[in-house]
């Protein structure tokens, strides 16, 4: 009787047991299916020994050695990468700011720059993008400036539309902020740096990683607004991706794009274990 | 008392409003050199808000404040010859126990290794010895708060202030707490300022106590007096329980003022030097535990008296409190009486006629 207890479990489904219920199964396994199939068929296919994406012909690794030797794919994603990491530090750091400004300061119309400073993150990609072009050209931004500075405007560019995602992230952080805290180290005597420093940044920290993130994986795949603001000589991944893709989606593609992904996986986790490591530290230390 | 001491806190004429409202009117107060104060009031009394203006957190709107000699106005809190208990510790979460009570002297630039000792000193004065290499959330409120005493002694304060610091523990626990402090604030002779809502918190640790209420200081006085002889009303109500007639003086001989309420039989008699003048409302203020009850009237006729009926009996454990009717224009007054039987040998019960009797010196006449 036991042993059919446990093969069979005829407890009812309590209220908030979904995981035992069909239908949250049915829902969650679909989910799965559509999220991460044509991510499975995209990497295996980046092995396929063939030159088509349809048949699986056997393995071969030489779409990666073709990606490696295609220089405008590799110049396309140095430079991806570095738009990305200069951008997300900027954003980063301007987007703390933003957040803390907000949430410390009372100031005229601060309801207005929050709106404003989250229109971004609303806009329509397309507008945001045709704007950055109307934008730079009108200034008379430089186009022939030598690498790396002629990412500049796509570097901007980026900056502007992701660092409201830092803000934002950031600023949902603080809404949980003891002000006791930064008056405690006031109070010992902390001047406003050593404040910012000592008791506010660490708080801020896991919000910094996680907008950090956002900002980086937002830069990297961005494609509308890099199109509107790149030139010949500044074609990021996505954009490059775009071109080879027009003519048809040959292995090379699924080979760059299959680092790429392993590339932001092996970022996340290495960020993720980062800050569990920061958390557990000054234990370590002592033990 | 204060006169015997050398002031180290003076604070003169001070007022903090908030567009029109004072959360502290013109208060004027001198705390002693090893003082133990109690600042104590409802919330919303102004009190907090005092005890942030000596910690610099905020910035009084007039007055002046003098700590140590030296004039505070323009001088930033980080650079305040005082620390603070914070109501929520705001114990550094990331920093271990160590670092938490370091904290104050790494950023005066104390050397490493005096920072360590004199870190590892303070946590054993609040009996945290062995936790230096905590985190925050390893350790109970209790250890909590012991953390946030380490670090705000190690800088070695003029004065320590206090905001509401025992307010999050268990009953248990506070009982403790309260010892220790005391036992703490004669170890290390810093002047402590707390900040308490809790009567019993304010009566049981401090060797004075200014009561608040609206922003002003009601009355100053040490424990005692403030228990015994309240100054206004709104003391003795706050200060423990009371009972109060209202009524009018009748007359004044020598020292006995008499008392006339309506709903009682005989005037109230009692025994003070200051007296309000004949003909005035007053208020006579009894605690309960002052009165007694017996079957028969006393036979001193100096004695007050009053026949009365007993409505309600609170346990309480070591007292019980009997809410007697005396008049239907009265409100029922409470008369505690220690549990010295067992309860099964209660001496009065429900319904019972008696008389509550009290003699002269046992209440006050107030007259606001």
């Amino acid at each position: 009787m036991n042993l059919a207890k446990v093969f069979r479990n005829r407890e009812p489904i309590g209220p908030l047991e979904y995981t035992r219920r069909t239908w949250m199964r049915l829902t969650l396994l679909a989910t799965f299916v559509f999220l991460y199939a044509p991510i499975v068929t995209l990497v295996a296919f980046s092995f396929n020994d063939s030159r088509r994406n349809i048949v699986w012909r056997g393995f071969s690794l030489k779409y990666y050695e073709q990606a490696l030797a295609n220089d405008g794919l590799i110049e396309a994603f140095v430079n991806s990468l570095t738009i990305a990491f200069v951008q997300t530090i900027i954003a980063t750091i301007l987007g703390a700011l933003t957040a803390l400004l907000l949430w410390r300061f009372r100031f005229p119309f601060r309801g207005g720059y929050e709106g404003a400073m989250a229109l971004p993150i609303v806009i329509p990609e397309i507008c945001m993008g045709v704007a950055m072009l109307a934008f730079f050209s009108r200034i008379g931004w430089p186009t022939d400036l030598p690498w790396p500075l002629n990412l500049s405007a796509i570097t901007i560019a980026h900056v502007s539309f992701s660092f409201p995602f830092v803000a934002v992230v950031v600023r949902a952080r603080l809404e949980g902020f003891n002000r006791e805290l930064s008056e405690a180290a006031q109070d010992l005597g902390a001047t406003e740096w050593q404040v910012f420093r000592d008791v506010m940044v660490p708080f801020m920290r896991p919000g910094l990683v996680a907008g950090a993130l956002l900002a980086f994986t937002l830069s990297l795949d961005d494609f509308v607004i890099t199109f509107f603001t790149s030139g010949p000589d500044t074609v990021t991944f996505p954009v490059k991706v775009y071109s080879m893709v027009r003519f048809s989606v040959t292995p090379e593609v699924n080979a760059a794009s299959t680092v790429l992904i392993a590339m932001t996986v092996v970022l996340t986790v290495l960020a993720l274990w980062l800050q569990s490591r920061a958390k557990l530290k000054p234990e370590e230390v002592a033990g | 008392m204060s006169t015997e001491l050398s002031p180290i806190v003076e604070i003169t004429g001070v007022s903090k409003r908030f567009g029109s409202f004072a959360a502290v009117d013109d208060v004027n107060l001198t705390i002693g050199q090893g003082e133990f104060f109690a600042l104590l009031g409802p919330s919303g009394c102004g009190k907090t808000t005092l005890l942030r203006m000596l910690a610099g957190l905020e910035l009084p709107t007039e007055g002046r404040i003098i700590i140590d000699g030296q004039d505070m106005s323009g001088v930033p809190a980080n650079q305040r010859p005082v620390n603070m208990v914070f109501q929520s510790y705001a114990v550094f979460p990331h920093m271990s126990v160590l670092d938490n009570v370091g904290y104050g002297l790494k950023v005066s630039g104390v050397a490493r290794s005096e920072i360590r000792e004199r870190a590892q000193d303070a946590l054993a004065l609040v009996k945290l010895g062995d936790f230096g290499h905590r985190m925050p959330d390893q350790l109970s409120g209790g250890q909590r708060q012991r953390v946030a005493l380490a670090r705000a002694l190690v800088k070695r304060p003029k004065v320590l202030l206090l905001d509401e610091p025992l307010s999050a523990l268990d009953a248990k626990l506070r009982e403790q707490m309260r010892l220790e402090l005391v036992n703490l604030q004669e170890t290390v002779g810093i002047t402590f300022v707390i900040v308490t809502h809790d009567q019993d918190e304010a009566l049981s640790m401090a060797s004075r106590i200014a009561v608040m209420e609206a922003g002003q200081v009601r009355q100053l006085a040490p424990p005692a007096e403030l228990y015994e002889f309240p100054k206004t009303r709104f003391v003795a109500d706050f200060i423990g329980s009371v009972n109060m007639f209202e009524g009018k003086v009748e007359a004044v001989e020598g020292d006995v003022i008499r008392l006339s309420c309506p709903g009682l039989e005989r005037p109230i008699e009692v025994e003070q030097p200051d007296t309000p003048p004949i003909g005035s409302t007053a208020w006579a203020a009894l605690r309960p535990e002052k009165i007694d009850i017996s079957k028969e009237p006393p036979p001193d006729p100096t004695v007050n008296t009053t026949p009365g009926k007993i409505e309600e009996i609170t346990y309480l454990g070591e007292v019980s409190i009997y809410h007697v009717r005396i008049s239907d224009v009265l409100p029922l007054v409470k008369v505690a009486m220690a549990n010295i039987d067992r309860v099964t040998r209660r001496p009065f019960t429900w319904e019972d006629e008696v008389y509550l009797c009290w003699t002269r010196q046992c209440g006050v006449v107030l007259d606001r």
